[in-house]
């Protein structure tokens, strides 16, 4: 199985909240799961995208993937690995 | 981008600062939610964090004030109010009300994010002039609050080169 493909151990949906909640929320979260398990998240604020991709920069987790569909509001989906 | 360029630019990453000091010298909804937001962020994001509470920004950490925070109508241009009308009597409540209402659905209120910071490890800390000035004492302070300390305490952190400082 490919990395990005690694089953989530947690699901944070943080759909409908703006800054700060999400990177809140995901540096919560991240600590609920072991170092080398993936975090999925999922939001709506727009500002989600630079903001957890500078937050996993900054705190050395890594963001796996990150992707984004068409509806409306647009749902940004992320998936983080604990790293420690 | 080459291995070299990424371990560079890794390694000035390793030179951020990480110690945000923040001073906080209002207490109206609009001055105080964003350096809350940014003192929460940056304890989720590992970064050591010290708030300084001067003037009326001290108002926050005031046992009997810190929930009081308002929003004033008159002297803000951006407010959909002429300043003639902000004057009137219940007005300064009625936007507060309002402000309040909205924020309500995507934020916690200011005493739930004073609280929460504090879980977090951010420092706050009463200014002791201003406590002087308002004729306030070490028992008026909220519970958790870090420290009393003036100027050059405040110094000491904002001349560390690991210390970013902004003033709000």
């Amino acid at each position: 199985m490919a990395i990005s493909e690694a089953k989530p151990a947690k699901l944070l949906d943080t759909k409908g909240l703006l800054c700060p909640a999400p990177v809140i929320k995901t540096s919560q979260a991240v600590k609920q799961i072991e170092v080398g398990e993936v975090l999925e998240v999922v939001a709506t604020d727009p500002g989600s995208k630079p903001d957890l991709t500078s937050w996993a920069r900054m705190t050395g987790n890594e963001l796996i993937s990150m992707s984004e569909d068409q509806g409306a509001p647009k749902v940004y989906k992320f998936r983080i690995r604990r790293m420690k | 981008m080459t291995l070299a360029t990424q371990q560079s630019k890794e390694a000035e990453r390793g030179k951020k600062a990480n110690h945000l000091v923040l001073v906080v010298t209002n207490n109206t909804i609009d001055k105080v939610y964003p350096p809350m937001i940014l003192a929460t962020t940056a304890a989720a994001s590992g970064m050591e964090v010290d708030i300084y509470f001067t003037f009326w920004g001290l108002k926050l950490l005031d046992k009997k004030g810190h929930t009081r925070t308002k929003i004033a109508p008159v002297g803000n241009p951006a407010m959909p109010m002429p300043n003639i009308m902000g004057m009137l009597p219940g007005m300064t409540a009625m936007a507060t009300k309002m402000m309040k209402g909205k924020i309500k659905k995507y934020w916690p209120t200011i005493p739930e994010m004073m609280q929460q910071a504090k879980e977090m490890g951010v420092r706050l800390h009463a200014c002791s002039p201003t406590m002087g000035l308002m004729g306030m004492s070490e028992k008026d302070l909220i519970p958790g609050t870090t420290s009393i300390c003036g100027a050059s305490t405040f110094l000491d952190w904002a001349t560390d080169p690991n210390s970013v400082t902004i003033f709000t």
